[in-house]
């Protein structure tokens, strides 16, 4: 059902949802930026629609929501572990159509491969998704080649017009509550793009003999090895296992899980001092590999969802799409094939 | 919170054996199903967790032979018989004994790559009526690094055994050179049909699987068991995933076929 409403409407709308749900939001973070006097843009609490940033793309995704960067999952004692308790409220998060595609990808990952994950699934059970509109793609964007520029899956969908918020809900649960305090019945579609400036060509004769071409060979000191590309990409799921114990008494503490990256030292370790991929270029090739090739063979579909955010955030201006398109290249000259 | 696969179960260790320096093997109290090539993460908390295979398995207890190398293993070692070890597992595929039963085999292990496949030789070795003959041969570093050695005298009354190190400063009772040097002069009754279980250091690997097919032995029939970093060991946190494979989940043991393909 679609829906119009003006600010005021929609923000009562946010006052009885906060009721039970916190509300998530792409959000302005003043003088958060790299760089002094700029901003950046990050997920957070929100209140109001007018917080709420729907002209920029978010520098960091919705996923530490759903995946903290550092999670508790229990507590210990020299001889006993103890779950932590879960939060009772539900979360609504505010999304554009590649992160929501990106959930996908997290469900396949903690609910599909191996055992169901206990933490990502109590947080996953109480969330709805809010898709954001986008009326057109913002500059390193490739979602249209990724295929995730369309969304049907949300729950609601809202972007700003002139006449006020465009709503299209698919919850029945929020059908009285939008209708309630809504002037407008009309039929609503997200905005999505059908064309994007960064295009990407993945080759169909892709394999993992690309691992030999020479094209990493640019990354092994152009990269730094910083990590930030994992740490801003939607899909990237890696963990490391981290026991801290309190300085009170050292023999109570917890065990939690980290957020990871494949690009920085120590990703492989083995005991005893084996490691694999000691240099940049070969972690890229990994990466990349994963996110447009292998994950597919294993699950179906492509773990990359075109964001962008990890060519913007990159300080060494490493080009991921750039990267991809260079692959078709990069297979002729393994495989000496030039036609 | 339904089952919870990362909450670990308190584990007593009933006896502590020691190879060498650096090498012991834990008895831990563990009832369940666990098949050899298997692993646990053992933890010890705030130190963390390590992913250590099972080198013996009886009715009552697992046996994991670590090695201390770090800064969870060099913990473990400060327990002694009475304490207790966190353990979550078993995790991985393992070494199915049906794959092996009925067919003339030939295990080749370097350094501690025999635990994962200790299992296998502990069972044929009390068993061999169903196989068709078995050799193994293990390599060690040194006299000094040689692991189970207690176990040697029981396998060598049963089967074929060639204990070798890569170099001794001492008189030892075994033979000195890589365990790839010895391939060539095995006296197998049908090559074609042995089936082998290559594990060790990558390296080791490498060179041995590729001496085997040398003299004729076929891919197919290869196993080989890969060391990846695992973390979570449910197929979660991506440190040991090569390509499309989660060496926890589809792994560590793997056909040659397979595993050769594995390129991080």
């Amino acid at each position: 059902m679609g829906y119009i409403l003006n600010s005021e409407e929609i923000n009562e709308v946010f006052r009885k949802w906060k009721q039970d749900s916190v509300i998530y939001a792409p959000i302005l973070m003043k003088n958060g930026g790299v760089f002094s006097d700029t901003d950046s843009v990050h997920y957070g609490e929100i209140q109001s629609i007018e917080e709420i940033v729907f002209d920029q793309r978010s520098d960091f995704s919705f996923k530490e929501i759903l995946l903290p960067i550092s999670e508790t999952l229990f507590y210990f004692t020299e001889d006993s572990v103890k779950e932590p308790e879960s939060s009772v409220k539900q979360a609504i998060i505010f999304l554009r159509s590649c992160d929501l595609h990106a959930v996908k990808r997290l469900d396949t990952m903690y609910l599909h491969n191996g055992a169901k994950d206990p933490y990502y699934k109590r947080l996953r059970d109480r969330v709805k998704f809010v898709l954001m509109g986008c009326k057109e793609s913002f500059d390193s964007c490739f979602c249209v080649d990724m295929e995730t520029n369309r969304s049907d899956d949300y729950h609601a969908s809202m972007e700003l017009s002139d006449e006020g918020v465009r709503i299209d809900n698919k919850n029945p649960e929020w059908d009285e509550l939008f209708a309630a305090s809504c002037t407008k019945q009309v039929d609503v579609t997200p905005s999505y793009v059908t064309e994007t400036e960064t295009q990407v060509n993945i080759p169909k004769s892709l394999t993992l003999d690309v691992m030999k071409s020479s094209m990493w060979k640019q990354y092994d000191s152009r990269c730094i090895n910083c990590g930030r590309c994992n740490f801003v990409c939607p899909t990237c799921t890696c963990f490391t296992m981290q026991d801290i114990f309190y300085t009170d008494n050292g023999k109570v503490g917890e065990r939690r899980r980290v957020w990871a990256s494949c690009m920085t030292d120590g990703f492989t370790d083995v005991a005893g001092g084996g490691s694999y991929r000691q240099n940049n270029g070969q972690r890229m090739r990994f990466k990349v590999m994963h996110k447009v090739y292998d994950y597919k063979k294993r699950n179906g579909i492509h773990m990359c969802v075109g964001c962008g955010r990890c060519d913007d955030v990159c300080p060494e201006y490493i080009s991921f799409s750039h990267c991809i398109n260079q692959l078709e290249d990069a297979m002729k000259e393994v495989t000496g094939n030039e036609s | 919170m339904n089952h919870n696969e990362y909450l670990p179960f308190r584990s007593e260790i009933k006896e502590v054996i020691r190879h060498t320096d650096i090498e012991y093997t834990f008895r831990m109290a563990y009832h369940g199903d666990v098949k050899p090539g298997q692993f646990f993460e053992v933890s010890i908390p705030k130190f963390g967790e390590a992913p250590i295979s099972v080198s013996g398995i009886r009715e009552d207890s697992v046996d994991l032979t670590i090695r201390r190398v770090g800064k969870v293993t060099g913990e473990i070692f400060e327990r002694y018989q009475g304490d207790s070890l966190f353990l979550r597992g078993p995790y991985g595929n393992g070494f199915d004994i049906e794959n092996f039963r009925g067919k003339e085999l030939l295990v080749i292990a370097g350094g501690t790559g025999l635990s994962p496949v200790k299992g296998v030789v502990d069972y044929f070795s009390s068993h061999m009526d169903e196989t068709k003959g078995m050799t193994l041969i293990a390599g060690f570093k040194t006299p000094k690094d040689i692991l189970f050695l207690e176990d040697f005298g029981k396998w060598k009354q049963a089967m074929e055994v060639i204990l070798t190190v890569d170099c001794a400063d001492d008189d030892t009772a075994c033979q000195i050179g890589l365990v790839t040097q010895y391939i060539p002069k095995l006296k197998l009754k049908n090559k074609e049909e042995v089936t082998a279980i290559v594990v060790g250091p990558p390296a080791m690997m490498r060179f041995t699987t590729q001496g085997l097919l040398n003299i004729g032995l076929k891919e197919e029939n290869i196993w080989i068991s890969h060391e990846r970093k695992m973390c979570c060991g449910i197929g979660k946190c991506g440190h040991c995933k090569i390509d499309d494979t989660y060496v926890c989940l589809d792994g560590p043991v793997f056909p040659f076929t397979k595993g050769r393909k594995l390129l991080d």
